[in-house]
C-alpha cells in the first residue's frame, strides 16, 4: 500500500496534501506492524487470553452460534465448532501453529540461504556450480507440491511440515544473497578487504553480509506471509498438525462439513488467516519502501 | 527578418511542476520569437528550463506540471489552453521535436517502418485512397524519408527494430520520423549529446542541409555555444527558467554582456578565446524553490554587487540584443 | 531466436529435468518403514500378489538399479500398478487430466482478462478512486487463502443462494461425447447449450477461486510494467508526433509492458498447478490435484510420485515456455 504513497509523491494535489498522504500511508504499514506484533503476543500468550480451553468438547454447545446471533453467548464470542469447542479459543491457540511455522521455516531457511548465498556468489567455482543446479532443481518443483509430496512421505506433524517447508524455501534467500554478493564482490570496500589479504570468511561474514541484509530481511517477510498460507494450506489438506491441536486451516477444513448449518466454523480462523497474511504483506511493503527506494515497484 | 511574422511567439511563459518540496518555476517569463525559416539556439546548463520551454511549445508538459501563465503563438494561433485534439493534429505535421538520445525516444517493440508510417497516417490528408493504397503510399513516403536523412538500402532496413541500428543511424532515423511530414518548425533537443562527436556533426549538417531543403524554422536546444556559433541565426541564453541573454549568434558571442554567457564561453576551448584559459563557472544552478527576487546568477557571479539583489529586467544592448544584467562595464578587459 | 539456440536451451533442461527425477525417486525412499506392507494395509493379499507388487515396484533390486529402472519407466510413462485403482498408474492420471487442465486454462483465461484491462486502467488512471481500489484489491488477492476463499464462494453461491452447484464438473442429466475431454468444447462440439451451461456453471466458483491470486499477481504487474512504460521518452516522442491517445496506448505502450505479464502469466500456470490441489478438494472437482491428495491418504505411493513427477515437468516446461515467449516478445533480447 505505501507504493501508493510512492507515486503519490510525483502527483498533482498541493504539497501538504501529499506529504499527509505520505504519512497516512507509512502510518499503514506501521499500523500493520502493529498487529502482527499484537498477533505474536496472543500467540506467545495464548493460555492467559484464550478464554476457554481449546481442547475442551461440550457437545451441548455443538455448533452454538456466535454471540450475536439468537442462540449465541457472549463468553463464546465467535460461537463453536461440531464438537462445542470455542472457536475464538482455538483461533488464539492455532495462531501459535502459524506464526511458530511461519518463524521458523524463514529463520532457518533464511539462514541456510544467506551461507549457501554468500558461498556460491563470493567463493565461485564448483560451490557455485553445485548450488546453483540444486536451486535449479528445486526451483523446477510446484511450491506446494513439492511440500505436500514429502509430507505424504515422511508423514506430518509440525517437525516434518516444518522440514518440508525449509527443503524449498531456503532457495528464496539464496538466488537473492547470490545476486547482491556478486554485484557486491565488485564493489570497492570488497576489493579493498581483498587487496588487504582479508579471509573469504571474513570478507562474506564482516564485509559483503552487512551490506546486502536489507533486501533479505524485506524478502524474508513477504515469504513469512507465503509460508504462513502454505502451511494452512497444509493443515487443510489434512497434513498439517495433527489433531486436536488447533491450526487456522484444519479449522477452516472441520467447518467444510457444517456448511448449511454453521458459516462461522470455517469463517472465522479463515479470517484470521487473511487478516495476518494482509499485515505482513502491507507491513513488508512499508518496510520496502523505508530500506530502499528502487524497490518500489 | 523583422519584416515578417514570427512563426512561433512565447510571451511571459510560465510553467510550473508541483513537488514534494514545493512549487518549482521551471520556466519564468521566458518570451522569445521564431522567424520563418530562422534557426534559434536555446543555451543553458541542465536545470535551466530550455527543455521544458519546448515540452511547453509542444503541449507535453504533463502533470504535476503546468503552464501557468504566458502564451505561445504558432502562426497566429493560441497554444496554451489548447484542446488536446487541436494540439495532436499539429504536433508532427506542423511542429515536430527530436528528443536527446534516439535509443530511448524509438519504441523498441515497434519497426522503423512503422514508426515512421504511423505520423504519415495520423497526419493523412495528403495521403489518398483507401486503406492499403494510403499505407503503400506511406511506406514509399517513409522509404523516401530514409533516404532523405541519408540511410543506405532503405527499403530493405524499413522492417527493423531500432536496436538493429547504429547510433547515429537511430538519430538520423528519428530525424526522419520527426521531418516526415514536412514541419514548418522542428525543435532539436540535444541532438547530439547522445552521440560520439565524429557523428555529432554529421548530424547536424543533416539538419542544416534539411533546413534549407524544407525552408522550416529550426530550434536547436543545447549546451554548446560551439554548436550554436556554427549553426544558429540567433541564440537566447537561458539560466533558473529565465532567459538572460538574447540576440544575434555573433553579436551574443562577440560581444556577450551577462557575465554567465561570458563564463560559458570561457568553458569552451575553441572560439573567440583561444588565448584564454579554459575556466568551468564555479557553483551551480539554484533550486528553483523559494528564488530571491534578485539576478539568479548571484551566487556564482564575479561582477555581483549590491545591485544585484533587487528584481533583474531586460534591457536592450542594441536593437536587437538584450540582456538582464545591470553590470555595463567591459567584460573584454577582463 | 534461431532453432539452434532453441535447441541449445532445450539441452540445458536434461540436467534440471534428471535432477527432479532423482528427487521424486529419493522421496518414495524416504517412505518409513515397508512401502508395499505400508500399500496392502489391511486389505486381504496373497503372498504372489504381494511379491508381484514388490517386483513391481522394484522394491526387489539394489537402488542404482532400482532409480536406472524407474527413470526408463519414467521416460516409456510406465509408472507401475495403482494398487487403489487396479489399473495402470498412468491410465487413472490421462483420465483425470483433462478436467484439470480445463479448470486450469478457464482459470487462466479468467485471470488475464480481468487482470491486464484493470491492471492497464490502474496505470492510465493513477493515483485516483480507481487505482486505490485496485491496489488494495490485488493486496487482498494475493493475502486470501484460496482453500477459504473457495468455502465462501461455496457458502454464499451454492450452499445459500442456489445458484451454483456445491461440487463436481457436470450435472448427472447430462452427458456429451468426448472428443477433447474438454467438457466446454466438447459440449460446443456437439451442440448442446444446455451441457456447455452446466458445466460452465460448476466452473464459475473452481475458477474464480484458483484465478484470484493470479489475477492479483498480473494486475500488479501489468501495472508496474505500464506505469514504467509511459515514462518511458518513446511515449512522449510518439504524442510529440501527434499519434492519438488509443494508439499510443495499445501500439506503443501496451506491446512493450505486456512483455513482463505474459512471461509472468506463464510462471504463474505453474503455480496454478498447486492450487489445484486446494480447488479441486475444495469443489469435489474430478482432476488430478484431489486424485493426489486422495491417493495420499490411502497410501497409493507410485501413483503420487508419478503425479508429482507428472508436475514437476509440467512446471520446468512451463519455466522454461516462459523464457522462450520472453524472448519472442522483446525484440531487444537476444538468446
Amino acid at each position: 500500500m505505501s507504493d501508493i504513497a510512492a507515486t503519490i509523491s510525483a502527483q498533482d494535489g498541493s504539497p501538504l496534501r501529499r506529504n499527509l498522504n505520505l504519512f497516512m500511508s507509512s502510518r499503514l504499514s506501521t499500523l500493520s506492524a502493529v498487529f502482527v506484533l499484537l498477533f505474536v503476543l496472543m500467540a506467545i500468550f495464548a493460555p492467559w487470553i484464550a478464554p476457554h480451553d481449546p481442547n475442551e468438547t461440550d457437545l451441548f454447545r455443538r455448533l452454538q452460534p456466535p454471540a450475536w446471533i439468537e442462540g449465541g453467548e457472549f463468553a463464546f464470542l465467535f460461537g463453536c465448532d461440531g464438537l462445542g469447542r470455542d472457536i475464538l479459543s482455538r483461533i488464539i491457540y492455532g495462531a501459535r501453529i502459524s506464526i511458530f511455522i511461519g518463524f521458523t521455516v524463514i529463520v532457518v531457511a533464511t539462514g541456510i540461504g544467506i551461507i549457501a548465498g554468500l558461498a556460491s556468489g563470493y567463493l565461485r567455482g564448483w560451490v557455485d556450480i553445485t548450488i546453483s543446479r540444486l536451486v535449479d532443481i528445486l526451483l523446477g518443483f510446484p511450491y506446494l507440491i513439492f511440500a505436500i509430496a514429502l509430507i505424504a512421505m515422511i508423514g506430518p506433524g509440525l517437525q516434518n511440515i516444518i522440514l518440508a517447508l525449509v527443503y524449498k524455501e531456503w532457495v528464496v534467500p539464496c538466488r537473492v544473497v547470490r545476486g547482491e554478493t556478486l554485484a557486491a564482490r565488485e564493489v570497492e570496500y570488497v576489493e579493498a578487504a581483498r587487496a588487504l589479504g582479508g579471509s573469504s570468511r571474513h570478507i562474506m561474514l564482516r564485509e559483503i553480509l552487512p551490506n546486502i541484509l536489507s533486501p533479505v530481511i524485506v524478502v524474508s517477510t513477504i515469504r513469512m506471509a507465503h509460508v504462513i498460507i502454505l502451511e494452512a494450506s497444509l493443515s487443510f489438506l489434512g497434513l498439517g498438525v495433527q489433531p486436536p491441536t488447533a491450526s487456522w486451516g484444519s479449522m477452516v477444513s472441520d467447518g467444510r462439513a457444517f456448511m448449511l448449518e454453521a458459516w462461522w466454523v470455517s469463517t472465522f480462523p479463515g479470517l484470521a488467516i487473511l487478516l495476518l497474511v494482509l499485515a505482513i504483506n502491507v507491513a513488508s511493503q512499508g518496510l520496502r519502501d523505508a530500506f530502499d527506494p528502487k524497490f518500489h515497484d | 527578418m523583422t519584416a515578417s511574422q514570427p512563426i512561433l511567439s512565447i510571451k511571459g511563459l510560465q510553467t510550473r511542476f508541483v513537488t514534494r518540496y514545493g512549487l518549482v518555476t521551471a520556466v519564468d517569463g521566458v518570451s522569445l520569437d521564431v522567424m520563418p525559416g530562422e534557426c534559434v539556439g536555446i543555451v543553458g546548463e541542465s536545470g535551466s528550463g530550455k527543455s521544458v520551454t519546448f515540452a511547453s511549445v509542444m503541449g507535453l508538459v504533463k502533470s504535476p506540471g503546468s503552464i501557468d501563465g504566458g502564451s505561445i503563438t504558432f502562426e497566429g494561433r493560441e497554444l496554451v489552453g489548447m484542446s488536446d485534439r487541436d494540439y495532436r493534429t499539429m504536433r508532427g505535421k506542423e511542429i515536430a521535436m527530436t528528443m536527446q538520445d534516439a535509443l530511448t525516444a524509438l519504441n523498441p517493440a515497434l519497426t522503423i517502418g512503422y514508426q515512421i508510417m504511423e505520423v504519415l497516417i495520423a497526419h493523412d490528408s495528403d495521403l489518398t485512397g483507401n486503406r492499403s493504397a494510403r499505407k503503400k503510399e506511406a511506406r514509399k513516403r517513409a522509404i523516401d524519408m530514409m533516404e532523405l536523412v541519408g540511410i543506405p538500402s532503405p527499403a530493405t532496413r524499413l522492417d527493423e527494430y531500432p536496436h538493429q541500428f547504429s547510433g547515429g543511424m537511430r538519430q538520423r532515423m528519428m530525424i526522419a520520423i520527426a521531418l516526415a511530414c514536412r514541419p514548418k518548425l522542428l525543435i532539436a533537443d540535444e541532438p547530439t549529446t547522445a552521440l560520439d562527436v565524429t557523428i555529432q556533426a554529421q548530424v547536424l549538417e543533416l539538419i542544416a542541409e534539411i533546413r534549407q531543403k524544407l525552408g522550416m524554422s529550426v530550434v536547436l536546444i543545447t549546451h554548446d555555444l560551439g554548436v550554436v556559433a556554427e549553426y544558429c541565426d540567433r541564440v537566447a541564453v537561458m539560466y533558473a527558467g529565465q532567459i538572460i541573454e538574447t540576440g544575434p549568434t555573433k553579436s551574443v558571442i562577440g560581444q556577450s554582456a551577462h557575465p554567465y554567457t561570458q563564463g560559458l564561453l570561457r568553458s569552451i576551448p575553441n572560439l573567440a578565446h583561444l588565448d584564454k584559459k579554459i575556466r568551468p563557472i564555479e557553483g551551480q544552478v539554484p533550486e528553483l524553490i523559494d528564488l530571491p527576487p534578485g539576478c539568479r546568477f548571484i551566487g556564482r557571479c564575479e561582477k555581483r554587487h549590491e545591485g544585484c539583489t533587487d528584481p533583474i529586467h531586460m534591457r536592450d544592448i542594441d536593437e536587437l540584443h538584450r540582456v538582464r544584467c545591470i553590470w555595463t562595464g567591459d567584460f573584454s578587459n577582463d | 531466436m534461431n532453432f539452434g539456440k532453441l535447441i541449445e536451451r532445450l539441452a540445458q533442461l536434461i540436467p534440471v529435468l534428471l535432477g527432479v527425477t532423482v528427487i521424486v525417486f529419493f522421496m518414495m525412499a524416504l517412505t518409513p518403514g515397508d512401502p508395499v506392507q505400508i500399500m496392502i494395509g489391511d486389505q486381504p493379499i496373497s503372498a504372489e500378489q504381494e511379491a508381484e507388487l514388490r517386483h513391481d515396484m522394484g522394491l526387489d533390486l539394489p537402488p542404482v538399479e532400482r532409480f536406472v529402472k524407474f527413470l526408463g519407466n519414467a521416460v516409456t510413462g510406465n509408472f507401475g500398478l495403482s494398487f487403489f485403482h487396479r489399473r495402470p498408474v498412468i491410465d487413472v492420471i490421462v483420465e483425470r487430466l483433462p478436467a484439470t487442465i480445463e479448470l486450469s486454462l478457464v482459470s487462466l483465461l479468467l485471470a488475464l482478462l480481468t487482470s491486464i484491462p484493470l491492471g492497464v486502467l490502474a496505470a492510465v488512471k493513477k493515483n485516483t478512486i480507481f487505482d486505490r481500489l485496485a491496489t488494495v484489491g490485488s493486496l487482498f488477492g494475493v493475502s486470501l487463502p484460496g482453500f477459504w476463499f473457495g468455502i465462501l464462494l461455496l457458502m454464499l453461491f451454492a450452499v445459500h443462494l442456489h445458484i451454483l452447484p456445491v461440487s463436481g464438473r457436470i450435472g448427472y442429466a447430462y452427458e456429451v461425447d468426448a472428443v477433447t475431454h474438454l467438457l466446454l468444447i466438447d459440449s460446443l462440439i456437439a451442440g448442446r447449450l444446455d451441457t456447455f451451461g452446466n458445466a460452465l456453471s460448476h466452473l464459475i466458483l473452481p475458477a474464480l477461486t484458483l484465478g484470484l491470486p493470479m489475477a492479483a499477481i498480473l494486475m500488479r504487474v501489468t501495472r508496474t510494467s505500464m506505469l514504467e512504460v509511459l515514462s518511458q521518452d518513446y511515449i512522449t516522442f510518439a504524442e510529440a508526433k501527434g499519434i492519438n491517445r488509443t494508439g499510443i496506448l495499445i501500439r506503443h505502450a501496451l506491446k512493450n509492458a505486456l512483455i513482463p505479464t505474459v512471461t509472468v502469466a506463464a510462471l504463474e500456470t505453474g503455480s496454478l498447478l498447486g492450487g489445484n490441489m486446494i480447488v479441486e478438494t475444495v469443489f469435489g472437482w474430478p482432476g488430478l490435484g484431489r486424485l493426489v491428495v486422495e491417493s495420499i491418504f490411502v497410501r497409493n505411493y507410485p501413483l503420487v510420485q508419478a503425479a508429482v513427477l507428472f508436475y514437476a515437468v509440467t512446471y520446468v516446461f512451463l519455466n522454461f515456455f516462459a523464457d522462450i515467449l520472453y524472448t519472442v516478445l522483446n525484440p531487444r533480447v537476444k538468446l
